[in-house]
């Protein structure tokens, strides 16, 4: 009974704890802790936020005029007597005039478009209006009379691609006073630049050969193209897949269900571990080494830089494949090995179907790291290839000498032409549309497989 | 009060499995100490003690479960009808398809009903035909006392049933390779007492066809559905008997502390 009388209040507590409403200083110091680091959390998120907009900004702006490309529309007239002297249309004979002698008929037509549209020619030579197109304009013009030679005698409205210094200045990277340290091109250029945009003849459109089309050389920047160095890393990591997939698998089911956990496979373990953090020049100059200069397979070849991207994706593929394999409940093994299954049906039947989407991701991530890789095919000499052309069958693929898309954006990086370097950010945004498009594929093969059960 | 009203002691039932002197080490500690123990056929025998008395070790000693783990070493010798299951010439794998094994957690495979039924038998190559699968298959969930629950849902996965049922989908699927001896480790410790009270009914009608091992840590259910018990402690058996002597009567003080409640 005296306990019930005794009063909830201020003597019925130690006089150590206050009311519950305020708050104790150890309480408020506590609670502030928990504030700071929450911001510390968000500043640093932020901070990272910022850096991606940052770095996403600048490859957009930099790299989006790359997709776009400068034509003029120009009536050539393609005389007879010049082009096919026989008459009779025989491509062999054809094939003789070579692209010098298609360069006057372009200086013609360019003078005549100047002359119908009543714009003052201020050149005395004809020849110095053909700094304006592409010196890739006269071959362009030769090879849609070969492939058609009907057109012969008549006069063809041909969309040639402006030069390089001519699209800087409709993109705004070539001005007026820059021409004044620059042979390549006029200020008067630029007039008649201005007034064939005027009438709809020279215009920006979008350049599918930017996507699809070969490297170019150094003075063609406005012929470039990723396409070729595209076909060499598709190559490289169809090798890459078909190597490292199942050596990497067969590798990590081997050490993480079958291996005796002794001294040895504590030593490979770590060795592996290793081989992830070791820098890819490493792995490239190995590969010089080894698949070059011993083996003597061909330089610059999509097999080599595949082989050495192999070495290279092998440890994040049996990493992440040992950790799927690790994660799969151990239950399933003793449910399996209970009714009567052997080690190899328990792990094929049970264990690697759950681990396949975590295999699965790790392959691809893999890959994408692969795929973004420069440093190794520096030593195989898949960086300064000039990509061309398209390689001629499967074989060829995988054998002849091509770049990688990497490689082909450091290369063209590395050119003294400033339209090179607005290639190389368009480049990079083909890059990363593929990286992101083979990390979506992961993640939506792993919610696949997962939503199965 | 521990009176096992279904216990038919006077039988007679010939023995399946004999263990003699049966020594397993994990590495230097010795886990099972000099166990000889025989275990009938057509009884239900359960194996009562304190956690990590050595029970459960033992228990996968039976069909050899132990052998996953590598530092675990066997001695001594265990005779399935009269054939030693650790003689070199023994294949593992043959020898758990004779004794099927059930678990703590109810493990369904992440497959559907049937296919958790029929994996068994596929592998074993017990059917010729997809009608005798069938067949396997519906026979065993019977068995398992499931069928009723689940024919109508044989192709959805196994992990959506519940926790007392997937336990009798595990058993179901345990019989479906028609072992001799089934072993059960702690079949109930994770169920309701509703999921258990089907289980152990489930436990008393597998008698009829089977040896069944329990290791159980409820004295009750020892009680309830064994007729024969052994009581483990510190690795060593300490008693094995009928079980209602050995609850009514046990002659180890130590037995006697155990199931008053004075150790463990």
């Amino acid at each position: 009974m005296t306990d019930a009388t005794v009063q909830p209040g201020a003597e019925g507590r130690p006089a150590k704890s206050g009311s519950l409403l305020e708050q104790d200083a150890r309480t408020k110091r506590r609670n502030a802790a928990e504030a700071r680091f929450k911001f510390y959390g968000m500043a640093a998120v932020g901070i990272g936020v910022i850096f991606l907009i940052l770095l996403l900004v600048s490859i957009v702006r930099n790299g989006v005029p790359a997709f776009t490309q400068t034509f003029v529309t120009v009536p050539i007239y393609l005389p007879e007597d010049k082009l096919d002297k026989s008459g009779v249309r025989d491509p062999d004979v054809m094939r003789k005039v070579t692209t010098f002698g298609y360069a006057p008929l372009l200086d013609d037509a360019l003078v005549k478009t100047l002359e119908e549209n009543g714009i003052e020619m201020p050149f005395a030579k004809p020849a110095k209006l053909r700094d304006m197109v592409s010196s890739s304009a006269a071959a362009q013009v030769r090879d849609t009379v070969l492939a058609n030679p009907d057109l012969i005698g008549q006069t063809v409205d041909f969309k040639l691609l402006a030069s390089s210094r001519v699209d800087g200045y409709m993109k705004g990277r070539v001005t007026r006073e820059s021409l004044a340290r620059d042979k390549n091109l006029d200020a008067e250029h630029l007039d008649i630049v201005d007034q064939l945009h005027d009438l709809g003849a020279l215009e920006r459109s979008f350049n599918w050969a930017f996507i699809f089309g070969s490297d170019a050389s150094e003075s063609r920047p406005e012929q470039a193209g990723l396409g070729v160095s595209m076909v060499g890393s598709l190559f490289m990591m169809i090798v890459v897949l078909v190597l490292s997939l199942p050596i990497g698998v067969a590798a990590s089911i081997y050490l993480e269900e079958f291996a005796p956990k002794n001294r040895w496979t504590d030593l490979i373990e770590v060795n592996i571990s290793n081989l992830a953090a070791v820098p890819s020049i490493v792995f490239g100059i190995l590969g010089l080494a080894v698949f070059i200069q011993f083996a003597h397979l061909p330089m610059s070849a999509p097999l080599v830089g595949g082989l050495v991207l192999t070495l290279m994706t092998l440890p994040t593929i049996i990493i992440s494949t040992r950790a799927s394999l690790k994660a799969v409940p151990p239950s399933i093994r003793d449910a399996a090995l209970g009714v009567g299954a052997s080690k190899m049906q328990s792990v094929f039947h049970h264990v690697l179907p759950l681990a396949m989407p975590g295999i699965l991701t790790g392959t691809i991530l893999g890959l994408a790291q692969a795929l973004g890789e420069t440093a190794p095919l520096l030593l195989i000499g898949m960086v300064g290839f000039i990509a061309s052309n398209m390689p001629d069958g499967v074989a060829a693929g995988f054998l002849s000498p091509n770049s990688a898309m990497p490689a082909q954006i450091y290369e063209w990086a590395k050119r003294a032409d400033p339209a090179y370097y607005e290639r190389a950010w368009g480049g990079i945004i083909i890059l990363l549309v593929f990286l992101m498009t083979m990390n979506i594929i992961a993640i939506l093969l792993r919610r696949r497989f997962e939503r199965r059960w | 009060m521990y009176d096992s009203p279904k216990s038919d002691s006077t039988v007679k039932h010939a023995i399946k499995i004999a263990a003699n002197k049966v020594q397993v080490f994990y590495g230097d500690t010795h886990a099972i100490k000099d166990v000889d123990v025989q275990i009938e056929d057509k009884t239900v025998t359960a194996f009562i003690g304190p956690s990590g008395c050595g029970k459960s070790t033992f228990l996968r000693t039976l069909n050899r479960m132990n052998d996953t783990i590598d530092i675990c070493r066997v001695e001594g010798e265990i005779l399935l009808d009269g054939e030693n299951i650790y003689d070199k010439r023994v294949d593992p794998v043959q020898l758990r398809a004779k004794v099927g094994m059930v678990f703590q957690k109810p493990n369904p495979f992440p497959k559907s009903i049937y296919d958790n039924i029929a994996y068994g038998p596929r592998i074993h190559g017990l059917a010729k035909t997809k009608a005798d699968l069938d067949e396997i298959v519906e026979k065993s969930l019977r068995r398992g006392a499931i069928w009723n629950e689940v024919k109508d849902r044989l192709h959805s996965p196994g992990t959506g049933l519940s926790g007392g049922q997937q336990q009798r989908l595990c058993i179901a699927r345990a019989v479906a390779t028609e072992p001799e001896v089934l072993l059960m480790d702690e079949p109930c410790s994770a169920l309701d007492p509703i999921a258990t009270g089907q289980v152990e009914e489930l436990i008393d009608e597998l008698r009829e066809s089977y040896s069944v091992v329990i290791v159980t840590h409820s004295m009750q259910q020892a009680a309830r559905v064994s007729q024969k018990t052994a009581f483990f402690h510190l690795g060593n058996l300490v008693e094995f008997g009928e079980t209602s002597q050995i609850f009514t009567n046990p002659k180890d003080p130590r037995t006697e502390s155990y199931i008053t409640g004075r150790i463990g």
